[in-house]
């Protein structure tokens, strides 16, 4: 079984993004980024699934400028063996790299794609979905548990009301959410493995697909700030300051 | 051209998280329809015809719709799509799961989580964990949006008299099963729906401490959340995780116990109304956007606030 995983270059979890002070966007000069945790988490079911003899292949593909490259190296030291770079400077929407992603999936053909479910940078929680629509496949979207079972893909979802198990013909989409694995680290001989493991690049335009807007940023404006309020010394004052100052009980 | 609203319903109630997307997408034109897709959900009709603001309701009735699989609902929605402006749904993980698909069938982007409409194109929505807020314009000719329910009050659910259509024939892809689900009950108000939350982290030790919380949820009517920490950590199922990859919720008092404060979870309640932090860690990010702090062991006064409500 071959699986194919997306890992997306975002800012590190971490990291408390500012905005521009001209409002244009938010400012990702020198910040230090990473690959998007929930595609962490997808690039380690795939290795899962090849360590269970489940998967004979991982091709990992990521898209975005140059410097993504690191987080495809990432995700070979992890375990992927090899890696697919689509190079753009332009910014990316979900759709676009949706369509890219299918012309990929046509040559690749791949049995399993696992995806993250967000990327926690534009927030959007669209891509899989998108691509398992252009591909015309099944999706199992935010995946607590995966299983291969009798040529089904069997899903366990985490929904609003608790959880939901699917089974999906395959090939199948499958993104990721939090509670599907724990990812490990890459360790340092792994890592030094990786530089060798082959990764090859391609441009939009290489795909046949033209990297169009379909919106527009009008603009980026900081949250409201909430100010830190006081502390209370006791469950009295607490409870006094709930009902007569606040008024919420 | 009309709008069309994708309600959230369960095949006998209509959610109230529909309201909230109809409020979304009066503030984008005027002639409202809404989609009902389902299996024996013509309760669901009736209640979708009653909504203020609702001028037509098809109920799309076929055993293929019965679990809400995106595989099938993306192909009837896309269908029916096509002759609207605009395409809404909640941003629950239903509307997560549908919306995308339907966007991608059309050729359309989607807009997530809108949490504001400037005009029929224009919406505002939170990124990066809530930590920027941006304003987007859609140039596709249809607009496919998810509505974070916060971010708009509920329409009215009484009040409108919308004429129920059936929409003929059934979408099966015939590529997706259901297999079964585990779903949560409770008696406690649903997380989204609470006017007052109690949350616990890490800091609660064990799954048998968040009785400490349910005690004082219990005198408030409040429903009670939780920190990923604390859902990974298996103490409690992943339904209550607050935060922004969890749910997002925006009560009149969240009261945070044993947790951090995290962006990530900040992400998830920071829009309400009154928050009171409960941490034996004075250092702990969460008081930077507490109301009111108290520095004390949760062991300690959980039972004292029990105690005094
Ligand atoms: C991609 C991604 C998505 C995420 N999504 C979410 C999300 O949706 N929601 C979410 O919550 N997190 C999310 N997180 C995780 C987030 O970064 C934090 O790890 C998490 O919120 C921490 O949970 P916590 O505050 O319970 O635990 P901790 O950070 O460990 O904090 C525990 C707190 O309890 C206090 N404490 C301990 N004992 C006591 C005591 N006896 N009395 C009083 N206080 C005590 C400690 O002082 C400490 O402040 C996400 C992370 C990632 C990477
Ligand atoms: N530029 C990209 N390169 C690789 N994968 C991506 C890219 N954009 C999105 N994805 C994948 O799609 C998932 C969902 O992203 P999104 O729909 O943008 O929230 C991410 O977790 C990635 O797995």
């Amino acid at each position: 079984m071959k699986v194919l995983v997306t890992v997306k270059r975002v800012i590190d979890y971490n990291v408390k993004v500012r905005v521009k002070s001209d409002n244009t966007d938010v400012d990702l000069a020198n910040v230090k980024m990473a690959i998007n945790p929930f595609c962490e988490i997808a690039v380690e079911e795939a290795v899962r699934l090849k360590e269970a003899g489940t998967a004979t292949e991982i091709v990992a593909v990521s898209m975005g400028p140059k410097a993504a490259q690191e987080q495809l190296r990432t995700a070979l030291a992890l375990g992927a063996d090899r890696a697919i770079h689509v190079e753009t400077d332009e910014a990316l929407e979900s759709l676009t790299v949706a369509k890219m992603l299918a012309k990929i999936v046509d040559e690749e053909k791949p049995d399993l794609i696992v995806m993250g479910k967000q990327a926690i940078d534009s927030d959007n929680n669209q891509t899989g979905q998108m691509l398992a629509a252009l591909s015309g496949m099944p999706q199992g979207t935010f995946a607590s548990e995966l299983k291969i079972e009798e040529g089904k893909a069997l899903v366990t979802r985490e929904v609003d009301g608790g959880l939901q198990t699917v089974a999906l013909n395959m090939p199948a989409i499958v993104t990721t959410d939090l509670r599907l694995n724990e990812p490990r680290y890459a360790s340092l001989p792994n890592i030094m493995k990786a530089k060798r493991k082959p990764l090859e690049t391609k441009t939009p335009a290489d795909l046949g697909v033209e990297v169009s807007a379909r919106t527009k940023l009008l603009k980026v404006e900081p949250p409201a700030e909430r100010s830190a309020g006081i502390k209370v010394d006791s469950v009295e004052q607490l409870v006094e300051k709930l009902k007569n100052e606040a008024k919420v009980i | 051209m009309a709008i069309l609203v994708i309600a959230e319903h369960d095949n006998a109630v209509l959610k109230g998280s529909t309201l909230n997307a109809v409020t979304a997408a009066s503030q984008m034109g005027d002639d409202i329809h809404m989609l009902v897709a389902g299996s024996g959900a013509q309760a669901v009709a009736d209640a979708a015809a009653k909504v203020s603001g609702v001028a037509k309701v098809l109920l799309a009735d076929a055993a293929a719709y019965e679990h809400q699989l995106a595989e099938n609902v993306s192909l009837l929605v896309a269908e029916l799509g096509k002759d609207y402006s605009h395409v809404v749904a909640p941003a629950t993980t239903n509307g997560k799961n549908t919306l995308p698909r339907v966007a991608a069938l059309l050729d359309v982007a989607q807009v997530s989580d809108i949490i504001r409409v400037e005009s029929a194109d224009t919406f505002v929505r939170p990124i990066y964990a809530g930590n920027a807020i941006a304003t987007v314009q859609a140039l596709d000719a249809i607009k496919v949006i998810t509505v974070r329910t916060t971010g708009f009050d509920a329409a009215a659910a009484e009040g409108g008299s919308a004429t129920v259509e059936a929409v003929a024939g059934s979408h099966d892809a015939a590529i997706s099963a259901f297999v079964g689900e585990e779903v949560a009950v409770s008696d406690r108000p649903e997380l989204t729906a609470a006017d007052v939350i109690v949350s616990g982290g890490r800091g609660m030790g064990n799954g048998e401490n968040f009785v400490l919380l349910e005690n004082v949820a219990d005198k408030l009517g409040a429903a009670v959340g939780a920190s990923r920490a604390a859902v990974d950590a298996g103490f409690v199922p992943n339904d209550m995780q607050v935060g922004q990859t969890g749910k997002i919720v925006a009560p009149d008092l969240y009261i945070a116990v044993g947790i951090s404060g995290a962006i990530q979870h900040l992400a998830g309640m920071k829009d309400s109304k009154v928050i009171v932090a409960i941490n034996k860690d004075e250092e702990a990010p969460i008081f930077q956007v507490a109301d009111y702090g108290l520095v004390a062991d949760l062991f300690e006064v959980m039972p004292q606030l029990e105690a005094q409500l």
